[in-house]
């Protein structure tokens, strides 16, 4: 039985992260933007604390690498689909922090018209079709999208995003198995943060790797750190090529681990879910001190450029945030109108 | 005009949209096979390719949501369930997925899928083999849901279903796959315009049926002339949205209201047709109350006498009109014995 070892091992891999294959140019727009989904997901997480937003919100903060990762290599007319946690997602492939804001204030000018909240977000000009919470629900609907591209035949790709909990679901071998069959351009990335929303993932699975579930459907995988963006970045590259030179499917496996509560700002250390001391440890593999210590040592940066960038990304999302909150509300009614095109 | 059967009407649907809409694919289980889905999809792998119609693996959820998907993404799916239990498997991607997306995404994502969910019972088939889940799939908001009764709809209301960027059930009924009708050439047709139809005129009684159950009243129409009732026969088609002016306008006329359909009772079908006929006419418009035949408030068994007992049939409808429209005359009977199974409250009380 495959086992992740020591990628779940929170003391190991905290050093700088390698930067062989990439550039200062790309290294600095990948923390660039981890920095600024970090920032949108502390100020929404601090608007809970003060009742400003009401919504649901998942955090992902400690997980920015993956998303913007795997964005890289991903192009507008892509169609990527999300889950409940999916802020990341939606942002690494540029949907408006401003639309998100907006939206998880509830206000009409969110990307989902305040319809939705944080768990619904869409961001299609960018190939960002829709995240929703049902567990595994968008997995089969990206397969679909796989289909779509599969007979557009320009070579696009479909994304879906899930967690480990979402493995556990009948429909993601449903899904694993039709793109397999049918040889669709579809990249599953499963970001495995070990924890479904309480439960850690050896008292819900006999192995602690999802990637197996690729091997059983004979779909390629990797299995990466997902703190470390150039690796994810450097399988994922390798996985969309398949994709779009018709090779069939691909697994992507990234291993991490979220900061924050299942739900919330908090960080449910007091509620028996996990230990403190993995917390801590967890927090000694952050992808962005990773990161930044890897531009440093391959002396493509220095710490003065990180508090430029730091206090850019701060002013730009207090700028977005002030917008949002000045907002309208919708109409009361206005909810009407959406669940059919025509009438 | 010629004449064509329902099951032809179905067939003639896919050959219009598969021909002149290259968005348009059909996917599901059995459809390379007459065995899962009669003659309603005849070599229409061998016409269009296997492409565009796909036989799929047995997975009914995921399969409805790659529909899902691939009707986000500028495609017209259609997914095939060749019987309805089984897609009680796709509840999730139809419910909470493509229901739910335009209102979720604040109307900005429409996925423009259709989900044909085939009724299949009788014939000893049992419990998990007989189901018509309307009334539950009806009561979700943004779903369509149409059921035609006629061969005409088979194939119109098909055609409207697809082209809608809606998601639709279309839930056609294997009892009716013979039933003729003479129709013209297909043609596009805008689903949202669609809307319940009177098949028959009289001013006696209202009679409102939907899929086999309409066929059933039309059945029994010459039965009730023979005893001098003339009753209005009111298809419902469209089960949501629905558009009850029609059923009102025809009961505001007759006084008279009985509802048949081929689901159970509790929060049914035909419960809906009397709350919206109740709620739009005066108390003094009724002649009579308004009633029920539906199934018992049991799952389906197997055995042909117990199959017989458990299905609408035209004497039934004769019956519950004749004590509509003489309510004294055939109390005594409601109240007496086992035939009467389609008055729920006795089946209840035994």
């Amino acid at each position: 039985m495959e086992q992740l070892g020591t990628l779940a091992d929170p003391s190991q891999f905290t050093g700088p992260i390698g930067l062989g294959e990439s550039d200062a140019q790309s290294a600095l727009a990948s923390l660039r933007m981890m920095w600024l989904i970090r920032g949108v997901e502390e100020r929404i997480g601090d608007a809970v604390i003060r009742g400003e937003v009401k919504c649901p919100c998942h955090l992902a903060i400690g997980q920015e690498a993956i998303a913007v990762g795997v964005s890289i290599y991903l192009r507008p007319t892509d169609k990527i689909f999300g889950t409940h946690r999916s802020h990341p997602h939606y942002l690494a492939v540029g949907g408006s922090v401003y639309g998100l804001f907006a939206e998880v204030l509830g206000k009409q000018t969110g990307c989902s018209k305040g319809m939705g909240g944080s768990m619904h977000l869409t961001a299609p000009e960018v190939g960002f079709v829709g995240s929703v919470p049902i567990v595994g629900g968008t997995i089969p609907i990206a397969v679909g999208a796989a289909l779509a591209a599969k007979k557009d035949g320009v070579g696009g790709v479909a994304v879906a995003y899930f967690g480990d909990g979402a493995v556990e679901e009948g429909a993601f071998h449903e899904s694993l198995n039709f793109a397999s069959q049918f040889a669709l351009p579809m990249l599953f990335v499963c970001e495995n943060n070990l924890y479904s929303s309480h439960l850690h993932i050896k008292e819900r699975q006999p192995s602690d790797s999802v990637a197996r579930f690729a091997t059983a459907h004979r779909i390629n995988s990797r299995l990466v750190d997902g703190n470390d963006v150039e690796a994810v970045s450097a399988a994922t590259r390798e996985l969309v090529q398949a994709c779009r030179e018709g090779q069939g499917p691909g697994f992507l496996e990234a291993v991490t681990y979220r900061w924050r509560g299942h739900v919330g700002p908090r960080e449910d250390l007091d509620v028996g879910v996990r230990r403190p001391e993995d917390h801590q440890l967890w927090k000694m593999r952050d992808p962005i001190a990773r990161l930044e210590n890897g531009l440093i040592e391959s002396g493509w940066a220095q710490v003065s450029d990180f508090e430029k960038i730091r206090l850019e990304v701060s002013l730009e999302l207090d700028a977005a945030w002030d917008r949002a909150m000045n907002d309208p509300l919708p109409e009361a009614d206005t909810y009407l109108a959406y669940s059919f095109e025509t009438h | 005009m010629r004449q064509i059967r329902y099951s032809e009407g179905i067939l003639e649907a896919h050959h219009f949209l598969l021909k002149n809409y290259p968005e348009v694919f059909v996917i599901g289980q059995g459809l390379w096979s007459p065995w899962y889905v009669g003659a309603t999809m005849k070599d229409l792998d061998v016409v269009y390719g296997r492409d565009r119609v796909m036989d799929t693996p047995v997975s009914e959820d995921g399969t409805t949501a790659i529909a899902t998907g691939a009707s986000l993404c500028g495609y017209r799916a259609l997914v095939v369930h060749p019987r309805m239990d089984f897609m009680l498997l796709a509840v999730n991607s139809m419910v909470n997925q493509a229901a739910k997306w335009s209102l979720m995404l604040g109307g900005q994502a429409h996925p423009a899928l259709t989900v044909r969910g085939i009724i299949n019972r009788g014939g000893e088939q049992g419990a998990q083999h007989s189901q018509a889940l309307h009334s539950w799939f009806a009561h979700i908001p943004g779903l369509r849901v149409v059921m035609p009764s006629t061969a005409a709809d088979a194939r119109d209301l098909l055609i409207g279903a697809v082209l809608s960027n809606d998601p639709v059930l279309y839930i056609d009924d294997r009892w009716c796959y013979d039933r003729t009708s003479v129709v013209s050439e297909p043609t596009a047709i805008n689903l949202a315009r669609q809307r319940p139809q009177r098949l028959s005129e009289g001013e006696d009684i209202t009679l409102v049926g939907c899929g086999w159950t309409t066929g059933l009243l039309l059945d029994s129409l010459s039965l009730l002339e023979q005893q001098g009732v003339r009753a209005e026969v009111i298809d419902l088609r469209v089960l949501n949205p629905i558009d009850p002016t029609s059923i009102a306008e025809s009961v505001a006329k007759t006084g008279r209201l009985l509802v048949v359909d081929g689901s159970w009772a509790n929060c049914g079908m035909a419960s809906e047709i009397v709350a919206l006929a109740s709620e739009r006419l005066p108390l003094g418009a009724w002649k009579a109350k308004p009633q029920r035949i539906t199934l018992p408030n049991v799952s389906a068994p197997s055995s042909r006498v117990c199959e017989e007992h458990y299905y609408p049939t035209t004497s039934k409808v004769v019956r519950a009109v004749a004590q509509l429209m003489d309510p004294e005359l055939l109390e005594p009977t409601l109240l007496s014995g086992r035939e009467v199974n389609f008055d729920t409250t006795s089946v209840i009380s035994n």
